[in-house]
C-alpha cells in the first residue's frame, strides 16, 4: 500500500475497532438516531475543521477560529436582536466579515513573512476582543427563522435524523475533498506545504494561495460560527474557547501531517467522528468524567504523532536505500 | 537574409561581487544549439554564481545576457523559465509529497469543468515521460522514486516548461554508473533535438564523455573555454588548478623546513565511505600538503584526522601516546586545531564579535565552567589582532563585517590560541583577494618554523609547492601517491592526478 494511505487506514481502523467496542457494549450505539446526533453536535467542529485541515495541510496554523466562531455567534445575537434584518442578510454579512478576516491575515503572513502562529493568535485575541465588545452577556437568538431551520431534517429509518447542520457538514465536508483533490488552488495547498522555496521556483503562486488559505479557513469559522448559533440558539462571547485545538487534533488524527503536505480531508471527517464517538459513549456509560475524552484524545494524539514519525523515518530510509 | 545565429545563448563581461569578494569578474561564456557545453572548476571558482547569473536566482553587477540574439535580464527563476532557461540541480527542486504528474503540470493541469482533469494530467504525464523512456506510475508519490528517476522527472519538466536552455548542475554526483548512462542517453537526445546543454560536474570522466566544450573558470574568473576534442585531460587540470602565483609570494618564500622527528603517526587511518585507510606521518615544524581534485576525499581526510567523522579502523600517536580523536572536542583537548573549508558554514560565527570569536576555541578547551576573563580575552584579540594584522576598526566589530581574508586570519587566531600542536588548514586561501593569499602563506610558514605540525590542503597548486615539504596526492577517497623533495612541483601534482584519474577510466 501506498505509505500516504497508511495514516488515513489507521484512523478509519481505529474509528471502526471502537464503533465495535462501543457497540459490544452498548448495542444501541449502532443506531441512526446515535449517528444522527453524532454528525449534529460535531457539525461545528467539523465544518472549521475543514478550513484546518487546508491551513495545516499548507504547512501554516490557524488559532483564531475558536474565537471567530463566538464572535460569529455574538454578532448574529446582536443583529438579530437589535435589527430587524433578516437571518440570510445577517449570515451573509457574517461571513463577509470573517471571510476578509481570514484574508487580513493571510496578507500579514505573507507580506509580512510573520509566522502564522503569531499571526493567527494575534487574531484570536482580537476576534475574542471583538465578542466581548459586542455583548459580555449570552443572548438568545429567539427568531422565528432559526425554528424553521431546526425544523428541517431528513428522516432516516430508524428514528434518526440528519438535521441541516448535520447535512451541512457533509456537503462541507464533500466541497472541501473536491476543492483539495480537484483544483489547482488544492494542488497549490500540497505543494506550499512541501516545501514554499520549491514551490515558489515551480511557479506556484504563494501569496494568492497563502491568503486564499486563511481567507477559506475564516470563511469555513463563519459558518462554523453560524451553525454554533443555530445548534445553541445563543450567541456568547465566551462560548467556543479552545476549539481550534479540538480541530487541530482531528485534523491530526485524520492522519494529516502536522508540518503540512500529506493528508486527507475524509480523515479529518474520521477523526471528528472519533471525538464524538467518546463523547457519546462516555454520555451511554454515565458514570465517566466528561474529562476521559480529553485524556483518550491526547493518547490518540500522541499514537498519531508518533505514527507519523516513524512513518517519515520508514520512507526515508526507503528512499536512501531505493 | 542574415546567418542564424549559432549561440542560443551569450553571455559577456558578467559581473557579480558579495560584499567582501568578487564572485565573478568579466566571465564570457557562450553555448550553441544542440551542444553540451562542461561548465568546469573548483568550489567557489564560480561555476554556480554563473549559473544563478544565468537563471535569474540572483541579479548580475555587470554585463550582457542574450538569448536567441536578444538581451535579456531575468529577474527570478520563472522569468528565465519562461525566456527558455530551465535548471536541473542536483537536489532535486520538485516536490516529494506530490505525484509525479501533478509536478510535471502543477500550474497549468488540463481541467475539465473547472476542475482538474487528473485522467488527461496522467495521460498526458505518461507521454511525457515514454519520451524519457521512463515507465512509471505517474500517480505515485515522487518520494516513491530513485533520485536518478526524480532527476530524469525534473528534466523534463525544465525541457518542457523551457525548452533552449537547460543547465544541469551536478546532476550526476548521486547517481550509480547505470543511471548516469541513461541521463546521459537522454543528454543526447535533448542535444539532438537542438537544445544548448550545460552541464556541470566535477567527474572528468564524465566531461570527455558527453561534453563538446569545456569552459573553466577559477577565483571568478575565466581560464578559457575549449574543444573538448582538443584539450587533453593533463591540460585540463593545469586550468582547473593551476595558477600565476603572485611574484611577491613565490620570491619571498625561502628553502622549506623538512621539520624535525617524525611527531604525528597515524597507521590503516580511515573511515568506510568517507576515505579509505592511509598512512601518515607529520614531523615537528613541517608542512604536508594535500592535493586532488574535488571530492577526492580532501575534505574526508582532514574530517576524520579531527574527529568530526569518526575513524572506524587505525589509530594515531603522538610521541609514542595513543591519541584519542574520536570527536573534535577529543581533537581539541590532544591540541589538534581545524579551520574548515567553508568558513560561513563552519567557521565564524558571523553576529558575534572579532574578540569572541577569537576566543571561542580557547573556551570550548577549558570547559565553560572557567570563563576566560574579559581582560583576557581583550589581551587575547589584540595580541592576535596585532600579530597577523587583521584589519578591523574594532575588536568588537561583528566579524561578519570583516572581508574575508580578515575573517579567514580571525579564525586561524581562534586556533592559535589554543596554542596547537598540530593544525589542519582546508583551503586557508579560498576567496580571499591576492595581498591576503601573500599574508596567510608566510603565516603558515612562521607556524612551521615555530615547530608547529601542519596539514594545509588546496586547490592552489603553487602554494601547496610553496610551503609543503611533502604533498598527498588524494584520488577517489583514497591516498594514491606521496611527494617529497624534488617531486614537489606543479608539474609533479598534475602529473600524479591525472594519472591516476586516466587509471580510474581504465
Amino acid at each position: 500500500m501506498n505509505p500516504r494511505y497508511l495514516p488515513l487506514a489507521a484512523t478509519v481502523a481505529i474509528f471502526l475497532i471502537a464503533y465495535a467496542i462501543c457497540f459490544a457494549q452498548y448495542p444501541n450505539m449502532l443506531s441512526t438516531r446515535v449517528i444522527g446526533n453524532l454528525l449534529t453536535d460535531n457539525a461545528f467542529l467539523g465544518i472549521a475543521a475543514v478550513g484546518m485541515t487546508f491551513v495545516i495541510l499548507s504547512g501554516g496554523i490557524d488559532l483564531s477560529i475558536g474565537a471567530v466562531i463566538a464572535f460569529t455567534g455574538v454578532l448574529l445575537a446582536v443583529l438579530l436582536e437589535q435589527t430587524a434584518i433578516h437571518p440570510l442578510a445577517a449570515f451573509v454579512l457574517a461571513l463577509a466579515v470573517t471571510t476578509a478576516f481570514g484574508a487580513l491575515m493571510g496578507v500579514i503572513i505573507h507580506h509580512l513573512e510573520m509566522p502564522p502562529f503569531i499571526v493567527t493568535l494575534a487574531g484570536m485575541f482580537l476576534a475574542r476582543g471583538m465578542a466581548f465588545v459586542l455583548s459580555i452577556d449570552s443572548i438568545p437568538i429567539k427568531h422565528p427563522f432559526y425554528a424553521t431551520l431546526k425544523g428541517v431534517y431528513y428522516k432516516l429509518p430508524g428514528g434518526g435524523r440528519i438535521t441541516l447542520i448535520g447535512g451541512l457538514m457533509l456537503l462541507v465536508f464533500l466541497a472541501g475533498m473536491l476543492i483539495a483533490h480537484r483544483t489547482r488552488f488544492g494542488a497549490n495547498v500540497y505543494a506550499l506545504g512541501g516545501g514554499a522555496a520549491t514551490a515558489r521556483l515551480m511557479g506556484v503562486p504563494i501569496g494568492r494561495t497563502t491568503i486564499l488559505i486563511y481567507a477559506l479557513s475564516g470563511f469555513l469559522a463563519g459558518l462554523s460560527g453560524i451553525v454554533f448559533s443555530l445548534y445553541t440558539s445563543a450567541g456568547y462571547s465566551l462560548a467556543t474557547v479552545g476549539v481550534e485545538l479540538d480541530a487541530i487534533a482531528a485534523v491530526v488524527i485524520g492522519g494529516t501531517l502536522l508540518t503540512g503536505g500529506s493528508g486527507f480531508i475524509a480523515g479529518t471527517l474520521v477523526g471528528i467522528l472519533i471525538q464524538g464517538l467518546i463523547q457519546t459513549y462516555i454520555t451511554f456509560d454515565g458514570s465517566l468524567s466528561s474529562w476521559w475524552t480529553k485524556i483518550l484524545i491526547g493518547l490518540l494524539l500522541f499514537a498519531f504523532i508518533l505514527l507519523q514519525k516513524g512513518l517519515i523515518h520508514v520512507t526515508d530510509r526507503r528512499r536512501r536505500y531505493a | 537574409m542574415q546567418p542564424v545565429n549559432p549561440y542560443v545563448l551569450s553571455a559577456t563581461a558578467i559581473d557579480k561581487i558579495f560584499p567582501g569578494a568578487k564572485a565573478l569578474n568579466r566571465v564570457d561564456f557562450s553555448l550553441r544549439r544542440g551542444e553540451v557545453h562542461a561548465l568546469l572548476g573548483e568550489n567557489g571558482a564560480g561555476k554556480s554564481t554563473l549559473v544563478k547569473c544565468l537563471t535569474g536566482a540572483y541579479r548580475r553587477d555587470g554585463g550582457h545576457i542574450l538569448v536567441d540574439g536578444a538581451e535579456v535580464d531575468p529577474r527570478n527563476t520563472l522569468e528565465a523559465q519562461n525566456l527558455g532557461i530551465g535548471t536541473v540541480y542536483q537536489e532535486v527542486n520538485l516536490l516529494s509529497n506530490l505525484t509525479v504528474a501533478e509536478n510535471l503540470f502543477l500550474g497549468r493541469q488540463p481541467k475539465r469543468f473547472g476542475l482538474v482533469n487528473a485522467r488527461e494530467m496522467n495521460r498526458r504525464a505518461r507521454a511525457l515521460l515514454a519520451e524519457y523512456e521512463l515507465d512509471i506510475d505517474v500517480t505515485a508519490e515522487l518520494a516513491a522514486y530513485s533520485v536518478a528517476v526524480q532527476q530524469v522527472v525534473a528534466i523534463a519538466r525544465a525541457v518542457d516548461l523551457s525548452g533552449k536552455v537547460l543547465i544541469l548542475d551536478e546532476p550526476t554526483a548521486s547517481l550509480d554508473a547505470h543511471e548516469v548512462a541513461m541521463l546521459f542517453r537522454i543528454v543526447r537526445r535533448l542535444k539532438e533535438r537542438g537544445l544548448g546543454i550545460v552541464f556541470i560536474t566535477h567527474f572528468l570522466e564524465q566531461v570527455y564523455e558527453i561534453s563538446d566544450r569545456i569552459t573553466v573558470l577559477r577565483n571568478g574568473q575565466l581560464v578559457g573555454t575549449r574543444e573538448t576534442a582538443d584539450l587533453p585531460r593533463r591540460d585540463l587540470i593545469a586550468m582547473m588548478l593551476g595558477r600565476e602565483l603572485v611574484q611577491e609570494v613565490t620570491a619571498q618564500h625561502g628553502p622549506k623546513g623538512e621539520g624535525g622527528d617524525v611527531r604525528f603517526r597515524f597507521r590503516n587511518f580511515g573511515r568506510k565511505g568517507h576515505i579509505q585507510p592511509f598512512d601518515l606521518d607529520v614531523r615537528t615544524g613541517e608542512v604536508v600538503g594535500i592535493a586532488g581534485l574535488l571530492g577526492s576525499g580532501r575534505t574526508e581526510t582532514a574530517e576524520i584526522l579531527f574527529g568530526a567523522e569518526r575513524a572506524d579502523s587505525g589509530a594515531a600517536e603522538a610521541d609514542g601516546r595513543v591519541l584519542d580523536l574520536s570527536s573534535p572536542r577529543a581533537a581539541i583537548r590532544e591540541k589538534f586545531g581545524f579551520c574548515p573549508e567553508d568558513r560561513k558554514i563552519d567557521g565564524i560565527v558571523g553576529d558575534l564579535s572579532v574578540r569572541e570569536n577569537i576566543a571561542l576555541a580557547l573556551q570550548a578547551r577549558r570547559g565553560w565552567t572557567r570563563p576566560i576573563s574579559r581582560s583576557e580575552q581583550d589581551r587575547l584579540a589584540d595580541q592576535y589582532i596585532k600579530a597577523l594584522d587583521i584589519r578591523t576598526t574594532d575588536r568588537e566589530k561583528p566579524i561578519k563585517l570583516l572581508s574575508g581574508g580578515n575573517q579567514q586570519k580571525a579564525i586561524l587566531a581562534r586556533w592559535l590560541a589554543t596554542n596547537p600542536d598540530f593544525l589542519i588548514l582546508d583551503e586557508p586561501t579560498r576567496g580571499i583577494d591576492v595581498g591576503a593569499h601573500a599574508e596567510i602563506i608566510r603565516l603558515i610558514e612562521s607556524l612551521c618554523e615555530k615547530g608547529m605540525s601542519l596539514i594545509v590542503i588546496s586547490s592552489e597548486l603553487e602554494e601547496l609547492v610553496a610551503y609543503s615539504s611533502r604533498v598527498i596526492v588524494l584520488r577517489d577517497r583514497a591516498h594514491v601517491a606521496e611527494l617529497a623533495g624534488d617531486q614537489v612541483t606543479t608539474a609533479g601534482i598534475v602529473e600524479a592526478i591525472a594519472s591516476s584519474t586516466g587509471r580510474a577510466d581504465a
